[in-house]
């Protein structure tokens, strides 16, 4: 069988969810050969948890040399790889940074790209959802090697082992990809609640907020949510924009979405559409997010929210 | 200075958008427009030549591939106030994938440059906002054999150097870069302006040049529907989602209904 390369999405060794969601993707299509790119001394802890997802191989590429510039290393070290190994198909996580080496991949591997898909077939076959989540679109690679970047909260994580066989892999970089230089990063600060995109409940407020996010975060913390937020809430410079969910902030797709004081523009849902179940608090029984809902209240936020949190604190005993 | 600001011509989101039975992205029976995100591209163009030295030094030049209405997308940018237009048309192009995008918009680049000499920065949007894959302007970076510093959220230059601030899944980057080089900025630079009356007139008698393919070189068997390195096999409207319950919030009821509602999907 032959092996299916998976980018490895990793903060200084710890590797990320979305990697392991695309370690249980990559089983239907070949062999799960994971694809490490950082610090070798980070390598040993990656490699174990990669190991017990299902990685047969987890080639690691020493970053030393690149880690200070913008993906094109990244796509070079993998187009050797590829070269290499000529995987089945490429995975990489649909973050910013992956899209673009996958981008940048496709034309060095003159190969076909899918971007967004949020399932994959056995066949290679992938599931996108499109037009803010009102169309799905079955697509396929036909030429070269697929490679296909992948929503987080796509798949479960399979913990069966593999081999997790480490072997180094030594990729020639060019001058020519070092050139868009990374001079600072700063690390985003944990918020002690679960990632937005990988939470099963998001609690979102809006512009109906006014600014005050505590019945949000209260509820959210009842309920054990992710705490998210409309474009209006972060250009009124309420919440960062790390907490934005719509078109040009994150997609999420949990088991629960509660929207409060979102009106439900297209460019908000489309990065919440397809949570499994929506419920919404708005003080107009006109606002179109309430064609989306399961369940909803026409009030006031400010007092169903408290309300609501005490009683299920209440509940929770 | 020479910036190419590529501007992409889009079904209108708040409109039904649809597919054409071939698969491909209905543009021509949905009213498009110049993409949202890409007016932020034109509005960092723009700045960057009115904090210029000497402004009348810098060319803005908006770029559109796309067909024949797709025009509308590059008279938007003009009446912004970008200096000149450039689309390219030609019936074989349509139902391109990201892939032969990228090779025509690159192509059409090098021709603006042999033209009008070298292209400092290229501009894009971060995101086109029908596809959104947000991978164009890493292949035309990749085609060009250029610097890419995409996803800015604030961008500053100075003489060829360029910084700008990426907010990343789990970091904020500043990263930099010598021109000529590639870039894409996010709807956080800043609101983009709208035409204004003069605007609108001046626009009317902007340099447009319309190029078909034989024009940049391409080659037309390289590019369309039937070359696609991808290939869509069906598209499915989403079944419209079944009318939830309401309840109207009358002295605290609505906060019993919701925890109700909530416990009995399990969520408590
Ligand atoms: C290119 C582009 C990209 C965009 N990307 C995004 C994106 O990623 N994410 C996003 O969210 N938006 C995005 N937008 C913006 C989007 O179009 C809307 O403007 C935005 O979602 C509105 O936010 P809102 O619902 O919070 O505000 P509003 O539309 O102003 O709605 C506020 C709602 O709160 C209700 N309300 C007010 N007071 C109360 C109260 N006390 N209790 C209960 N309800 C109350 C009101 O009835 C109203 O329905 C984008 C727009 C464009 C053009
Ligand atoms: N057909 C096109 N014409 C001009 N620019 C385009 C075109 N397609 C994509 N772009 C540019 O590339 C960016 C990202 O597009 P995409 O990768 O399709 O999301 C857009 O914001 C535009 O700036």
């Amino acid at each position: 069988m032959s092996e299916v390369l998976v980018l490895v999405d990793h903060v200084d060794g710890a590797v990320r969810k979305p990697t392991l969601e695309l370690l249980a993707l990559a089983k239907k299509l070949g062999e799960p050969s994971a694809v490490f790119i950082g610090g070798a001394d980070k390598a040993g802890e990656a490699a174990e948890k990669l190991k017990a997802f299902g990685a047969e191989k987890v080639y690691v590429v020493d970053d030393t040399e690149i880690k200070g510039y913008l993906v094109a290393p990244k796509a070079e070290a993998l187009q050797q790889l590829a070269a290499k190994v000529e995987p089945a198909a490429i995975l990489i996580v649909s973050s910013y940074e992956g899209k673009e080496i996958a981008g940048r991949l496709a034309i060095k591997l003159e190969s076909g790209l899918i971007t967004d898909a949020v399932d994959l077939a056995d066949d290679g076959t992938t599931t996108q959802s499109v037009f803010a989540g009102n169309f799905t679109v079955q697509a396929k690679v036909t030429k070269g090697t697929p490679i296909i970047t992948v929503k987080p909260n796509s798949a479960t994580p399979d913990e069966t082992a593999g081999a997790g066989t480490v072997e180094e892999f030594a990729a020639t970089i060019s001058d020519g990809a070092k050139t868009a230089q990374i001079v600072a990063s700063q690390p985003r600060k944990a918020s002690g609640r679960p990632e937005l995109t990988e939470a099963a409940i998001v609690v979102s407020g809006g512009r109906g907020t006014g600014g005050n996010f505590e019945p949000i975060e209260g509820l959210a913390d009842a309920l054990g949510a992710a705490v998210g937020a409309s474009r209006a809430a972060v250009d009124s410079g309420w919440m960062p924009h790390s907490f934005q969910v719509g078109q040009t902030g994150k997609t999420v797709s949990p088991q629960l979405y509660v929207a409060n004081g979102i009106s439900g523009a297209i460019q908000h849902r489309a990065g919440m559409q397809t949570s499994k179940t929506i419920v919404a608090v708005n003080k107009d029984e006109e606002a179109p997010i309430f064609e989306l809902v399961d369940f909803g209240v026409v009030g006031d936020l400010h007092a169903v929210l408290p309300a609501a949190t005490e009683q299920i604190e209440a509940k929770k005993g | 200075m020479n910036i190419v600001v590529c501007v992409k011509y889009v079904p209108d989101a708040t409109a039904d958008r649809r597919f054409e039975s071939d698969n491909t992205v209905d543009r021509v029976g949905v009213d498009g427009l110049l993409s949202e995100l890409d007016e932020y591209a034109v509005e960092q163009a723009l700045q960057l030549k009115e904090k210029a030295e000497d402004p009348s030094s810098v060319t803005v030049t908006a770029l559109c591939v796309g067909p024949e209405k797709a025009l509308d997308a590059v008279r938007k940018a003009l009446q912004m106030g970008a200096d000149e237009g450039v689309h390219v048309s030609d019936e074989a192009i349509a139902g391109s994938d990201y892939v032969a995008t990228s090779l025509v918009l690159a192509k059409a680049v090098e021709k603006v440059g042999a033209e009008k000499g070298q292209i400092d920065l290229v501009m894009c949007g971060m995101a086109s906002t029908d596809a959104s894959g947000s991978v164009v302007p890493a292949m035309l970076a990749e085609r060009l054999g250029l610097p890419q510093v995409t996803f800015a959220s604030v961008v500053e230059s100075q003489g060829d150097q360029v910084r700008i601030k990426r907010d990343g899944d789990t970091a904020t980057e500043v990263v930099g870069g010598t021109m000529p080089l590639v870039m894409s900025v996010t709807d956080q630079t800043g609101e983009a302006r709208y035409p204004s009356f003069k605007g609108i007139m001046a626009a009317k008698k902007k340099p447009l040049e319309t190029y078909a393919l034989s024009d940049i070189g391409v080659d037309a068997g390289d590019v369309g529907l039937s070359v696609a390195w991808s290939e869509v096999s069906e598209t499915n409207e989403r079944p419209p989602r079944t009318a939830g319950e309401i309840v109207k919030d009358e002295d605290g009821s609505g906060a019993e209904a919701l925890t109700g509602f909530l416990a009995s999907k399990k969520f408590i």
